[in-house]
This record gives structure tokens, sequence and C-alpha cells, in this order.
């Protein structure tokens, strides 16, 4: 329990410290708002009182503490080129990513273990270098390459969606499931490559431990040995691996969502980018980078779980 | 340093024919890559054009050439930024540790946690986004953490050897040990590394021309031109495959040599 206490407050810090940077970043190199939304030709006095009325001629840490505040309350601003506000533009569009990003980690959770230790069983021989040169080639797809490859299979080959009409949650839940399942697909191909190979490799480690020739000559079978004593102790790199896995998929839906024509936050993100529009930016990195932070520590909690020895702070 | 093997030599061998062609690329392709209409549009591959041709009647082939040069050349910038800055600053926080080296040590952690595409698009919309020069200074940014990272765990592991101290005796400075001794020994797991930032840097430059927001016209870069191809998926499915075949050769043969490398370094140690 102190363990997870001490976590929290790591965890704690690290938004604050991220969330200050994203705000700090934005605020001091983005310019003045005011100038770029009336002009150059604006007069004086009405750039003083667009300033005031934005809120910035307030000292930097005051309107950081009003902006951390207005976040969890969900005020975030308001948006420079919709002029609404942004948590409006940003709200529908949090349960695409999300739904986006669950569904391909439990595609690559429910397949990489699986065929991982079926790997490792069948491993080494002379499939283990064919192995490595299909892992690489894996890992040298884009996934906006491969995105548009599965768009052209099953979009265009073989029809089973329509590129380009997302449905909506609103409108038809079964259908944008549907949608989202091939954006999921492409993110979860390359990890899939990646958890496979990794989980392989750590388990043909583990198996040639004393421990399992002990359980072994004692009179175990193969099958239950590796259930029993080696899957508890591979699986823990893994469990790490798969937390990165998660930011690296909240990286890749903002491509795979370009790719596949989804509105969330990703497509927001780049074209708040584009348009220059800072209070949408903002909101989306501090939120996504939050999703980042959390799941890592989840990731240190479940571990812990796992491997009491890591509550020490040695390695296993 | 003469321990070939497979993966080595493959990716070698792949990596010089396309940089031979990119290279050439530079100078002479079979059509001008922006000229429209030098043949008919959405012209299948054929002998005249190998890779088809795409709406406008531009030759492909030689687009994916032309592009394939400016991703290298950003990739190559970005590594070079990356890895120079990294290499100094593990260098230094390795060899003489320090309050300096924790503080920036756990900095890289807590920026090596977050996708590097996330921080990329963070450094470039400040930045300011469709300009090839920031998105250099972006990507480089971002990975000179891992090259820090790396570099400093080779540096402190090499403080306290035999000839380093003997060295630091007969009253080499410590630039000239860091430079001269330790330097040279480190390579073994700075090559791998960067390749392995070369390929990030590939992708990651592809990914965000792909969004629109790294290169833009009149530069071409790979991915930038995916995009483009996207929009004809469905009349010219040759302009995606030949473009993202490209990126997937160059990205691979890298890793090839990176996975050689590795292997290597492991049989020497």
């Amino acid at each position: 329990m102190r363990y997870a206490a001490k976590r929290a407050i790591t965890l704690l810090i690290t938004m604050v410290a991220v969330s200050f940077l994203a705000f700090a970043a934005f605020d001091i190199i983005s310019g003045d708002p005011a100038t770029a939304m009336l002009g150059t030709e604006a007069t004086p006095e009405r750039v003083e009182a667009l300033r005031a009325e934005l809120g910035l001629d307030r000292p930097l840490l005051v309107r950081y503490g009003q902006w951390l505040a207005g976040f969890f309350t969900g005020d975030l601003g308001t948006s420079y080129s919709y002029g609404q506000p942004v948590w409006d533009l940003i709200a529908p569009k949090v349960g695409v990513t999300l739904v986006l990003s669950l569904m391909s980690f439990v595609l690559i959770a429910a397949v990489s273990v699986p065929l991982g230790i079926w790997a490792a069983r069948w491993g080494g021989g002379p499939l283990s270098g064919a192995r490595t040169v299909l892992g690489q080639l894996c890992m040298a797809v884009p996934p906006f390459f491969l995105g548009i490859l599965l768009t052209y299979l099953f979009s265009l080959v073989l029809r089973w969606f329509v590129h380009g009409s997302f449905p909506g949650f609103g409108t038809d839940p079964v259908g944008t499931l549907r949608y989202l399942f091939f954006a999921a697909l492409t993110l979860a191909i390359p990890r899939i490559a990646m958890t496979v190979r990794m989980l392989g490799s750590t388990i043909r480690s583990e198996l040639g431990r004393e421990y399992v020739r002990t359980a072994i000559s004692r009179g175990n079978d193969r099958s239950g040995v590796l259930r029993h004593h080696v899957l508890k102790n591979a699986l823990v790199p893994v469990v790490t691996f798969l937390a990165q896995t998660m930011a690296e998929i909240v990286a890749g839906s903002i491509v795979v969502e370009q790719v596949f024509a989804i509105p969330g936050l990703g497509r927001m993100l780049v074209a708040s980018i584009a348009d220059r529009d800072y209070p949408v930016v903002q909101a989306i990195v501090v939120i996504l980078a939050f999703w980042v932070v959390l799941s890592g520590t989840l990731a240190d909690l479940i571990n812990t779980r796992i491997d009491p020895r890591l509550r020490l702070g040695g390695g296993a | 340093m003469r321990h070939w093997n497979g993966y080595l030599r493959a990716g070698t061998i792949l990596l010089a024919i396309l940089t031979a062609a990119i290279v050439v690329g530079c100078f002479w392709t079979p059509y001008d890559p922006t000229a429209m209409s030098v043949g008919p549009a959405f012209d299948p591959p054929s002998l005249q054009h190998l890779l088809g041709t795409d709406r406008f009647g531009r030759d492909i082939f030689s687009r994916v050439l032309k592009g394939a040069g400016t991703t290298f050349a950003i990739a190559g910038a970005t590594v070079a930024v990356g890895a120079v800055c990294g290499t100094a600053i593990g260098a230094l926080t390795g060899y003489f540790g320090g309050v300096v080296d924790g503080v920036l040590m756990r900095l890289g952690d807590v920026l090596t946690a977050f996708p590097s595409i996330l921080l990329a698009l963070v450094i470039i919309s400040i930045l300011g986004p469709g300009n090839k020069y920031n998105v250099v200074i972006a990507l480089g940014l971002v990975f000179i953490p891992s090259f820090a990272r790396v570099t400093r765990t080779a540096f402190a592991s090499l403080r306290d050897v035999n000839y380093v101290k003997s060295a630091q005796l007969m009253g080499a400075s410590s630039l000239r040990i860091l430079c001269v001794h330790i330097l040279p020994n480190t390579l073994q797991v700075l090559l791998p590394a960067v390749t392995i930032g070369f390929n990030n840097a590939v992708l990651a430059e592809a990914s965000m021309s792909f969004l629109g927001i790294g290169v833009t016209p009149p530069d071409a870069s790979l991915g930038y031109m995916l995009s483009e191809a996207q929009s004809m998926l469905s009349a010219a499915p040759w302009y995606a495959l030949g473009t993202g075949a490209a990126i997937v050769l160059l990205v691979f043969s890298v890793g090839l040599v990176g996975e050689g490398l590795q292997r290597r370094g492991g049989e020497v140690a």
C-alpha cells in the first residue's frame, strides 16, 4: 500500500510538471493571440481589451492555476478558430479515441500472449532466422501505410466497410465499432509482432533457469511448469511492454485516425496544429499526456502485484 | 571489427543499392518528377513508367526517387542532430556524474516515456508546421534523450577501466580521454542506436508529412506522397504501393544492418 501511495504521488508530480510544461511552452512561444486574432492593423486599445478578455494580462503562474482548475471542471478556454468552448469541441472525440485505443489494446493482448507462448514452444530451429526477418519487416511497415493497405483490402476489394463514412456512436453504434475495428487492427499488427517476439525470447530464457529443471525433475509436466511457474516470471517485462504499447497506441492513433478519416482526438490535434489553434492543441496534448502517464503507473502497479521484489526498488 | 553475419551482409547490400538509387535520383530521374502529363493519367505500371502514373500523368517512379532523397536527407540530418547532442550529453553526464547527471537522466526518463511523435508534434506546433528545417529540429530534439541514455551507460561503465585510469595518471585532459580513449570503445553500442534512430526518424518524418504538418510541397517526401496516393487509392493503387514499398525497403534494410551490428556486438563482447 505504501508503494501504491508513493507511485500516486510521483504520478501527481509528473502530471503537474507535464501540464505546466505544455501550458508554458504554448503560452510563451506562441506569441500574442490577441494580435494574431485582430491582425496587425488593430488599434492598441482593442488589442488591450481583447487581452483582458482572454485573460492574457495576468502573470503566467496565475493563468496556469486557472487553466488547471478549468481543466478539471471542463472549462478549457475558447478555441481561436471555432470560437466555441474547447471542451465542447473535444468531448465527443475523447470517446472515439478511447474506444479505438482500448479495442486495439485488447486485440494486442488477446492475440500476442497465446501466440508468444506458442512461439516459445516451437522456438529455435531453422525458422528463428526467418522469424527475425519477418519481425523486422513487420516493424518496417509504417502504420499509415499499413492502414492504406488494409483500407484497400477491406474497403475497396472486399467492401466490408466504406472508407470515409464514419457513422458515429449516436447513429449506429455497431457500425461504428466495425469501422473502428479496422483502424484498431492497423494499430495492433506491428505491436503484436513485437510482443510475440519479446514474450517468446523471455519465456525461452526462463525455461533454461534452474527452477524449471527442478520442477520438471520433480515430475511436473512441461505445460504445467510453463503455466504455473514460467509465465508468472515471463509476464513481468511483457506487462511493462504492453503499458508502453498503450502509449504507442495513443501516438499511433493520431496517424491512423487520419488514414481512416475517424473524427477522434488525433485528427483534431493535427487540424489544430495546422490552424495554430493553441487552446485546443494544449488541451489535447495534456489529455494524451495524462493518458500515457496514467497507463505507465498502472503497469507499474500491476507489475509489483506479479513480482513483489520490484517494490523494494531492486530489479528482477 | 571484421565479423560479418548474414543480417549485416544482406542489409548492407540492400542499403547500398537503395543509397545508389537515391543518389542517382538527386541528379537524374527518368522523367521530371513534377512535370504533368508525361504520360496518360492513371497509367498502370509499364516499361515506360515503372510505377505507373498518377492523376496528373506524373511519373511515379521519378517522384518516389526524389521523395526518397528528401526523406533520406531529413532522417540523416535528424539523426546527426540527435546523435551528436545526445552523445555529448551522455558522455559528460556518464563520465562526470553528479547532480546534473541525476537531474538530466530523470528528465530523459520522463521524456522517453512519451511517444516521440507526440513530442515532435508539440515542438513542431510551437516552431510552426510545414517547414523542413523545423521538422529536423523537432525530431532531432526528440531523439536526444535516447542517444544520451545509451552513451551515458557506455561512458559510465568505461570510466573506471584501467586504460582510462592510466590516461588520467599520465595527465591527459578530460576532453582527450572522452574523445580519444572512451568514444571509440562506445561505437559498439552507438552504431546500433544510430540505425534504430535513423529508422525512427524515417517513420516519424513520413508520419508528420503524411499528416500534412511536416514537409510540404514543393519539397516532396514519401510521407506527403502517400497522403496524396491515398486520395487516388481506387484509381491508382500502384501509387500508394510504390511509395509505401520504398519506405518499407529503406527501413527494412537499415533495420537489418542494425540487427547485424547488434549481433556482432554480442559476439565480440
